[in-house]
């Protein structure tokens, strides 16, 4: 197992070079730069403020710079429209705000949603099936920048119950509203996903045997019938979880809460390239991360798979 | 000799179309059990009533999507509200433009969005697939090393990417779209061109002397159409997606143009102001088109796929 962890860390690598490479070059390639704007500077000044950053390097050196200075010291890099902060900065103040956003809404969809497609499954043919059948299908049309609106008109605009936006130090109306929007659609699709599963796992002749020796309804489901129902959940977890970081954009911008992924949407408005590359080599990481997490978290639920 | 004889002929003249027995194809069979799919089929009359709207709505309209209505801009939660009789019969956006001609080009762009995505992912994912899952070994080996690598950025990061970097019209929309859409088509594809390329009538040909081309075309890709098809109808509404979270956070589609996503992100910037209909009309097209492309995709599924029932 560890042998294996480290053989996907080290696989790792290359991905996350290509990403950086990839994107370095995308960005540097691309007609009209972070300091191109309608009265065209002096050349004389446009010359100074791209030698400060230095973009008069020759490409390869811009590159390896880059390179070396997120390996060496974690550094991302100056911004190219704020002068007095660096990219570094606006991550480490926005990232916390998104990945808590992120993270709970992930606990919650997973939490939700499993429960529910347990219940469906259990109550096969029911109110309680019917019910999660239905937001399983809603749930599809309706992502985060549709649930957003919907919520901010039913509960800010009628009700006047929550707080349209902002952070405000993570207060729990402030984060209410936000996490609805994010999660709905996962905990629709981990519903569905369980509840088919379930339907599965509970016609399988284990199952049965277990039964038919006697077995209490509750043990059935939660000794027997409980690990293998959730194995193509897991599967399904990763991909849910960097579905929720991205989705963290829209959230931020939307709610204005002053992560992560307004600078970000800010950034690629205004072509900070330095912004836009770094919170891009971040989610990078971080996806790649989960994946492993996740193949993890598979190998340890199911005991046919082996590293 | 044989053909003169009489009996032969009496027995070529016995045969007609209402005695031989037809083979059903899988073709046949599988539109049979799509045109049982109630809901697939209720799902495909009222997308095309979607699509006859987006045809012949122009038609009815009195006001194009780009001319502004002077006379109501001025109070648009008063004079703008949806109307019969003064032709806004979606009312009036925010500044004053006709919702009904933005709605039908809306519609229009997120419809174009999902079938060109779609398309692109199907030609290019089936070809990337096809080859490395035919040729596999080492070909195999770097060029599915690739799409993973791929596959560990975020789909809508990459995307956002390439629409900063390259511009932002329909044609960067559509390359973005297609370069984030074919990876998983070309993981599919190529595990079902892995299995085929073991069977017994792939074996067949080879030994009988056919052609590395003709057996792709011949052999392989009619086998791969079910599950190309499948996957590629529920890439549609994904597509709609990613293409209207990005336009609805302002990176999409640029003015004059518009997709769905961006309508909605200006009825929702208004809807305190008392123009609800600005959000509504453009959701329930939205909406509708999702839900029935995934009722579409899934019945198609059924009908391709025995496996699954």
């Amino acid at each position: 197992m560890f042998a294996y962890i480290v053989k996907r860390l080290l696989g790792a690598i290359p991905t996350l070079l290509f990403l950086v490479v990839a994107a370095f070059f995308m960005m540097h390639l691309a007609p009209g730069g972070p300091f191109t704007s309608e009265r065209p500077l002096p050349p004389e000044v446009l010359a100074n403020i791209e030698a400060q950053y230095g973009l008069d390097q020759p490409l390869w050196k811009q590159l390896w710079d880059y390179v070396t200075g997120i390996v060496l010291h974690f550094d991302f890099g100056p911004s190219f429209r704020y002068k007095d902060r660096d990219v570094n900065d606006i991550i480490a103040q926005g990232f916390p705000i998104s990945l808590t956003y992120g993270t709970l809404s992930f606990v919650v969809a997973t939490l939700v949603g499993v429960s529910l497609g347990i219940a469906a499954a259990i109550r096969h043919n029911s109110w309680v099936d019917y019910f999660a059948v239905s937001l399983g299908i809603v749930a599809q049309a309706l992502p985060n920048f549709i649930m957003g609106p919907i919520l901010i008109l039913t509960f800010t605009l009628w009700l006047g119950l929550l707080p349209g936006g902002g952070w405000n130090g993570g207060q729990w109306e402030y984060l209410i509203m936000p996490v609805i929007a994010l999660s709905t659609s996962y905990m629709g699709n981990i519903a569905r996903l369980t509840r088919s599963s379930m339907l599965e796992v509970m016609n399988s002749n284990f199952i049965r045997t277990a039964r038919a020796k006697g077995l209490p309804a509750r043990s059935v489901i939660w000794r027997h019938a409980m690990k293998p129902t959730l194995l193509p959940v897991i599967s399904y977890l990763g991909p849910v979880f960097v579905y929720v970081l991205t989705g963290s954009v829209f959230v931020d911008l939307y709610f204005s809460t002053g992560g992560l992924g307004q600078s970000y949407v800010n950034s690629a408005l205004t072509r900070d390239y330095a912004v836009l590359l770094g919170v891009t080599i971040l989610y990078g990481a971080l996806t790649i991360l989960v994946n492993l997490l996740t193949d993890l978290a598979y190998a340890w639920f199911d005991p046919k798979i082996r590293y | 000799m044989f053909a003169k004889s009489d009996k032969a002929a009496d027995l070529a003249g016995e045969i007609t179309d209402a005695k031989a027995i037809r083979g059903r194809s899988l073709w046949r069979d599988a539109r049979d059990r799509f045109v049982r799919n109630k809901a697939a089929m209720a799902c495909v009359f009222v997308l095309g009533l979607i699509v006859l709207f987006v045809i012949f709505g122009p038609l009815l309209a009195q006001w194009s999507n780009e001319e502004i209505d002077w006379n109501r801009m001025g109070d648009i939660a008063r004079d703008g509200r949806p109307s019969i009789e003064n032709g806004h019969y979606f009312g009036l956006d925010e500044l004053g433009r006709d919702l009904y001609a933005r709605v039908i080009q809306a519609t229009r762009t997120s419809l174009l969005v999902g079938l060109i995505g779609a398309a692109m992912a199907l030609l290019v994912g089936t070809a990337y697939g096809v080859l490395a899952g035919f040729y596999g070994g080492r070909l195999d080996g770097a060029m599915m090393r690739f799409v993973d690598i791929l596959l560990a950025i975020p789909t809508t990061l990459i995307i956002i990417l390439i629409l900063v970097v390259a511009g932002r019209s329909f044609i960067t929309l559509f390359i973005a779209l297609g370069a984030v859409s074919w990876l998983t088509m070309s993981r599919i594809v190529r595990a079902q061109t892995l299995a085929l390329k073991s069977r017994e009538f792939i074996e067949a040909a080879r030994a009988g002397g056919v052609s590395e081309w003709a057996i792709i075309t011949r052999h392989i890709l009619p086998n791969l159409l079910g599950v190309v098809i499948v996957y590629a109808s529920l890439l549609v509404p994904e597509m709609i997606l990613a293409e209207s979270f990005i336009s609805f956070l302002g990176l999409g589609i640029a003015e004059p143009n518009t997709s769905l996503g961006r309508l909605i992100a200006e009825g929702a910037g208004t809807m305190a102001y008392g123009t609800l209909w600005q959000l509504l009309f453009p959701l329930f097209f939205y909406v509708t088109i999702i839900i029935t492309m995934f009722f579409i995709g899934d019945g198609l599924r059924d009908a391709l796929d025995p496996k699954d029932r």
